[in-house]
């Protein structure tokens, strides 16, 4: 085994800070990872309505799961039909986002590669808040069948707050249907704080994550 | 001039109306383009739920001012054409602010959210936003063009750049309708509502399969709430300018509803049956089809 100092990969050339000569000659420095992005770590945003308007809010939030679609192993192959006639979640009030800043819910679908585990991190971090993980599949549990991987976590939720599990490898997208209605009852019940949780243990789980990512050429945290 | 300050809480309420007329009718269109693909498609309240979980949403972050003032221009855009135009012809109570010239007036807040949006979302930063945003504004330019010639071959036509003489013109039965008296004019004014609809084949600005849903990829919470608010306002307004103008106006709500459902209608149709052009494409479209019929509706008059 080598050393930890060793394990670590330099950042590449276009990421580090340098000086750059514009086109009328005036020079300037530049720190790709300092100024483009707020070094300022999440807040919690503790519900503060009296409860009746909280849980009507948490109501019309799990009435309308809007999912970021993005499919990181074998498991997004299971939302497909999701979206086609034969299962159609979109009369349960669950749509599909292309962006992060408007999706409330990420799934991570199966097994997760360290270097894939850096966008999901990314995507997560831009949601906006309340937003709810849910992890498919044995192989965001305990691995699965990648049990014994160099190159998957293991664990999902030492990375990320998770919601809501779905056992199965692959769950069916009729499991994946239950899995929502029971991630709605979660909601209702206002204990899918994860963020809050996110934003509470965030050294826990920056430490947890820069373990696993050893290229980390990215800001702590992306607003 | 005289103004009557009753009139603000009736256009509040014709705009109370409206918003909810489009929330509902818009779900049921979704639902009916669901069904189409043989999908069940979304609950009729849907849209509510969705309006309501924006507004809740505990965290927004900001790219500027811009960004801010984007989504309210928009707002801006779909409340004023609502607004300064009669909703219901012959009644004082539902004509709104409308007063003689309010058809230039009109043809201004058609483009005024597009160019607030395209301030708010080139403020973003997000490289999706601004190719959005860019080919939006062609498209949106390329459809107004047939439209704005058919606009004044009907001030033309009727004399008068007034929505309620416009109206007025063309009661008594539906063949003193524009569709009937000028069908060219209405023919290139639909090629170009099907262009500033948003909806498939002229969807390109927002497809959300190839430039992230475009000029709002990142908007979100409240910002987006408002503009989902506009969304179901703004088709309305542009519906109720086209049928004064064309359709012979609506005399009273159960005209205007099946009205501004069947004109909504079209789009929708058009939507399911053609998938989606290219921005070169449908300029193209819209310069070829659109404006030398446009060009032969004013030669008519």
């Amino acid at each position: 085994m080598k050393d930890e100092q060793d394990r670590k990969v330099p950042l590449p050339d276009e990421l580090l800070p340098r000086k750059i000569k514009g086109p009328d000659g005036f020079e300037f420095e530049v720190d790709p990872l300092q100024d483009y992005f707020c070094q300022e770590p999440p807040k919690e945003h503790p519900p503060i309505y009296v409860k009746i308007v909280e849980d009507f809010f948490n109501w019309a939030r799990s009435e309308s799961l809007w999912i970021l679609g993005f499919g990181t192993g074998c498991g997004a192959i299971e939302m497909r039909p999701l979206m086609t006639p034969r299962f159609d979640a979109y009369r349960y009030g669950i749509q599909w986002r292309p962006t992060p800043r408007q999706a409330n819910l990420l799934i991570i679908s199966g097994y997760l590669s360290v270097k894939t585990l850096k966008r999901a991190i990314r995507a997560y971090e831009q949601m906006q808040s309340p937003k709810y993980v849910m992890g498919l599949g044995s192989c965001t549990i305990n691995g699965g069948m990648y049990f014994d991987s160099y190159n998957t976590i293991k664990r999902l939720d030492e990375y990320l707050p998770v919601d809501m599990y779905i056992a199965g490898c692959m769950p069916r997208p009729e499991a994946l249907l239950k899995g929502f209605e029971d991630l709605k009852k979660i909601i209702r019940a206002g204990d899918a704080e994860g963020a809050n949780h996110y934003a509470e243990n965030f050294e826990l789980y920056k430490e947890n994550q820069k373990k696993v990512i050893l290229d980390w050429d990215m800001p702590d945290y992306s607003w | 001039m005289e103004f009557d300050w009753i009139k603000i809480p009736y256009a509040l309420l014709t705009l109370f109306i409206v918003l909810n007329y489009g929330l509902l009718m818009t779900a049921i269109i979704q639902k009916m383009g669901a069904r189409a693909g043989r999908r069940y498609g979304i609950r009729f309240y849907q849209n509510y739920i969705d309006l309501i979980k924006n507004y809740s949403m505990r965290s927004k972050i900001t790219h500027g001012y811009m960004f801010y003032l984007g989504p309210v221009f928009r707002l801006t855009g779909g409340i004023g054409l609502l607004l300064f135009v009669p909703t219901i012809y012959g009644s004082e109570m539902w004509s709104n602010f409308s007063f003689s010239g309010d058809l230039i007036l009109a043809l201004y807040f058609v483009f005024f959210g597009t160019l607030g949006m395209a301030l708010g979302a080139g403020e973003s930063g997000h490289p999706f936003a601004a190719l959005g945003v860019s080919r939006g504004l062609s498209q949106v330019t390329a459809a107004e063009l047939p439209f704005a010639i058919a606009v004044f071959t009907v001030a033309l036509q009727y004399q008068t750049l007034n929505f309620n003489e416009i109206v007025a013109a063309q009661q008594g039965g539906f063949l003193n309708w524009t569709l009937f008296t000028n069908p060219f004019a209405v023919a290139a004014a639909m090629i170009a509502f099907l262009g500033m609809m948003m909806r498939s084949p002229f969807d390109v600005v927002v497809a959300p399969q190839e430039i992230p849903i475009g000029p709002p990829t990142e908007y979100h919470s409240a910002y987006l709430a408002l503009m989902q608010t506009n969304r179901n306002i703004f088709p309305i307004a542009k519906i109720v300018v086209y049928m004064n103008l064309f359709f012979g106006g609506a005399g009273s709500w159960p005209e205007f509803m099946i009205k501004a459902f069947l004109l909504y209608l079209v789009s929708a149709l058009v939507g399911v049956v053609f998938p989606r052009f290219r921005v070169e494409q449908s300029i193209r479209f819209f310069l070829i089809w659109g404006v030398p019929v446009a060009i032969i509706g004013l030669l008519w008059v």
